[in-house]
């Protein structure tokens, strides 16, 4: 059927569409696209917060010595810093473009389980209260770090009490959010579309909430041991009584690192939805790629200690970690050819999203390869906890993630509002980022290894050029997001009208069988693929 | 499987209740945390949003009965319920985990290390067997032995996974008195467990100077049989409601997925407990 006779459909059915408007709507909502856009909304909130944050971090670090924050106050920023992107800003906008494209790509007309979608969003919101809350409480915002490490958080007030039901919600929040995704893909499907004909980005959500309903669930058990331990006379963490810190470190990270590949993945699914539209060429490899990410996720699950060498672990518990992290490189490697012979010979053009997934695939790849370099055990014994490391994971997760989620954003808001964004502006965002990103980070690499160690307040005075320099990038990559924001509001509001097909080489059913704009329900007829 | 069209799937329209379980949450966790910190009134707004709590739960399981009593659930749907529930225990296999994982890592690492040669200077007296509380804190307590009430607690479960068939088997025949019976039964033999299993720790409290705070061993041992116990009693309320619909002619031979669902819990809370008895009680 032509998008336009299904668009000849879909106002018949808008008829008969009934659901509250103004504020009950986005309360009470029930609608996938709605759930999406207001966890989008949400992200962006939450990614503004965290940056500020961040620009406070860079501030303080600007020049060496103690010039605007207390280091408490500085311990709180990076804390929250790293939770706030990590669960309110990269997760949820991944849930987010779950929501919006999942049921349209696959030919389903929501999500299977509407109500319970509506309660994984309005979780995340009282976690997100708690933790901001938590710098307004007697003694400040969490001050360990993100990885929440005993005994250091076993001695802080109550903001640890805030941050750890924050972690609990969040976990329920994720672990609802992932079965109905999982639920809606194995169930929903519309008729023809076998797993193997699914977009990549779909693969990799199921995988992403596979690794999610795995992984929630022990760092909900971490937390609750903290919990214990710090108020209900518990020794899991405390060697006097038998318990172990180092235990907490191998519990957190069995979560801590699939949790990296929950913020991955998701991009991993995206770009592999662009490069071929802008190529203008199907993606080279798919069955490849499906096999590549669920390697990926199972080997996950076994390179936790990569995160702890420095503890103490027996030697050939370092070498076992040391191999099979580097063993990740193999399936990701595959990923990365696998985009380049796509755009090989391709009739290439460079919009906004494109230039956001090349950008992705050229840092992405530097943030694998210091990756990499820290997996080599006796290299990470210098290298951990210096700004090596901060580097490395901005890499991955900033010019990872992050980029790839701006490329999405990019792709998908003419179907999602049926306008065009600002192409100029949209470049303009790309290009002021990724100068921005890069001055900001490139030089942490050389301040790590010249030993410089991270989460410290001030500096010895030989670092100063190097962290002057990364503040100047920060802040020109932070104060760019406004570029952004005023890209999608303009968008939304005065942008003009949005052709049926805006990207020629698009060729996912949300383009192929529905109008653009995507009308408030989808599909309440399923699709027949072939 | 994934192939039937979507039509005829059952949408819910818009509700209010994710967001009353929301803010159930969150008054929870502020009285929680203020609870904790010993800040006056923190118990009564933790009682407070766990009533919220519940109200949501009364009003979102209510709905949900009526829909699928008024039939409003197909095939599609049945089997959409069937994902989720496994997708669900399995976040509960992990959950588990991580305090077994704990257990195994005190008993095979963390004791045996403090107790070699490493720290023999600070702790020259530890010898490192299990049961331990550690090398620090006052040690005076006696395990747990296997074969009193834990044997015991053990065959009344593998007993209610019996009947909780039993009853099944009769649900899928129309044979109700066998199945409220059988449900019954089932329901009974788990509150008895937990009859025991409150029985044991008054025991371990006043008998055995085994507690929450008796060092790793007390740790382990409360957080494991403690969230066990938890998900018994989820479990046990869980059946009655399904007996009492049971009663009320909820159900029928084909679609009865409400009763499946609390069948694979219990089901699971029996496995659990099987690996608890081997590895907290026994060995």
């Amino acid at each position: 059927m032509t998008a336009a006779a299904h668009a000849q459909d879909h106002a018949h059915h808008d008829d008969h569409a009934h659901h509250p408007t103004g504020i009950k709507r986005w309360l009470f909502t029930t609608n996938h696209k709605d759930i999406g856009t207001l966890y989008l909304w949400f992200s962006f909130t939450m990614f503004l917060m965290g940056g500020v944050m961040a620009l406070l971090i860079r501030a303080e670090l600007f020049q060496p010595g103690l010039q605007l924050v207390n280091p408490e106050f500085f311990n709180s920023l990076t804390t929250v810093h790293g939770l706030v992107m990590v669960f309110g800003a990269i997760m949820p906008a991944w849930v987010g473009f779950a929501n919006w494209l999942i049921p349209m790509q696959i030919g389903a007309a929501d999500m299977a389980f509407p109500r319970m979608n509506n309660w994984s969003f309005y979780l995340v919101v009282p976690a997100a209260i708690l933790l901001v809350a938590s710098f307004f409480v007697p003694g400040g915002a969490a001050a360990s770090g993100w990885t929440l490490y005993p005994p250091l958080i076993i001695q802080q007030g109550i903001s640890i009490d805030m941050t750890i039901l924050a972690v609990h919600i969040l976990g329920a929040s994720s672990i609802m959010g992932s079965i109905n995704i999982i639920t809606t893909i194995l169930n929903l499907r519309a008729p023809g579309m076998t797993l193997m004909k699914m977009p990549l980005f779909v693969w990799t959500w199921l995988i992403t909430a596979y690794l999610l309903i795995a992984v929630m669930p022990v760092l909900a058990g971490a937390v609750t041991m903290l919990l214990t331990d710090r108020h209900f006379g518990t020794s899991f963490f405390n060697a006097a009584g038998g318990g172990d810190p180092t235990m907490f470190m191998h519990i957190f990270w069995f979560f801590g690192h699939p949790e990296v590949y929950i913020m991955i993945l998701p991009a991993f699914g995206v770009v592999s939805a662009i490069i071929p539209a802008f190529a203008r060429k199907p993606l080279f490899g798919y069955a490849s790629m499906v096999y590549a990410t669920a390697s990926i996720a199972i080997l996950s699950f076994i390179v936790w200690g990569h995160h702890m060498f420095t503890v103490g672990m027996p030697a050939a518990g370092n070498l076992f970690f040391m191999y099979a992290t580097m063993l990740i490189a193999v399936p990701t490697g595959v990923k990365i050819f696998n985009w380049i012979a796509t755009m090989w010979k391709g009739s290439m053009t460079f919009e906004t999203p494109m230039l956001f997934s090349v950008g992705f695939l050229c840092l992405f790849t530097i943030g694998g390869f210091s990756g990499l370099v820290l997996a080599i055990t006796p290299v990470d014994i210098t290298l951990h906890n210096t700004y090596y490391v901060v580097a490395h994971f901005h890499y991955v997760l900033v010019s990872g993630a992050l980029f790839a989620i701006f490329a999405g954003v990019y792709f998908w808001l003419p179907k999602w509002t049926g306008n065009m964004y600002n192409e100029t502006l949209g470049k303009a965002h790309f290009w002021l980022s990724v100068i921005g990103f890069n001055i900001a980070f490139f030089p942490q690499h050389f301040l790590g290894l010249a030993g410089m160690p991270r989460r410290i307040p001030d500096y010895a005075l030989q670092f100063a050029e190097w962290n002057m320099w990364s503040s100047v990038g920060a802040f020109i990559f932070g104060f760019s997001q406004l570029v952004f924001l005023y890209v999608v509001i303009e968008c939304i509001r005065s942008g003009r009208k949005s052709e049926q097909l805006p990207w020629e080489g698009a060729d996912t059913l949300e383009w192929t069988h529905l109008p653009t704009p995507a009308p408030y329900h989808t599909f309440e007829t399923a699709p027949v693929v072939k | 499987m994934g192939n039937a069209p979507s039509g005829g799937y059952y949408f819910a329209p818009p509700s209010h209740w994710p967001l009353v379980g929301s803010a159930a949450l969150l008054i929870m966790a502020f009285g929680g945390v203020m609870w904790m910190n010993s800040i006056g009134g923190g118990g009564w707004i933790f009682l407070a949003g766990l009533g919220i709590l519940f109200y949501m739960l009364f009003g979102w399981f209510g709905t949900v009965i009526r829909e699928s009593e008024g039939g409003l659930y197909n095939k599609q749907v049945d089997l959409s319920f069937r994902w989720s529930m496994s997708w669900f225990i399995f976040s509960e296999v992990m959950f588990f985990a991580a305090f077994f994982g704990a257990l195994f890592y005190a008993r095979v690492y963390s004791v045996p290390w403090l107790a070699d040669i490493d720290n023999k200077l600070l702790w020259p007296e530890y010898k490192g067997a299990w049961p331990s509380a550690g090398p620090y804190l006052p040690p005076q307590f006696t395990a747990m032995g296997a074969w009193g009430i834990p044997a015991l607690n053990t065959f009344l479960l593998l007993s209610s996974g019996v009947t909780v068939t039993w009853a099944h088997w009769a649900l899928k025949v129309g044979n109700r008195p066998q199945l409220i019976l059988g449900l019954a039964a089932t329901v009974a033999l788990g509150f008895t467990f937990l009859g025991f299993q409150i029985y044991e720790y008054v025991h371990a409290y006043s008998d055995l100077n085994l507690k929450l705070t008796s060092g790793v061993f007390g740790s382990t041992f409360y957080m494991l049989t403690g969230f066990h116990g938890f998900h018994v009693t989820l479990g046990a309320v869980m059946l009655t409601v399904i007996l009492f619909r049971c009663m009320k002619g909820h159900f029928t031979a084909d679609h009865h997925f409400g009763f499946e669902a609390v069948a694979w819990y219990w089901h699971f809370v029996d496995v659990v407990w099987l690996i608890l008895f081997v590895f907290v009680y026994w060995v």
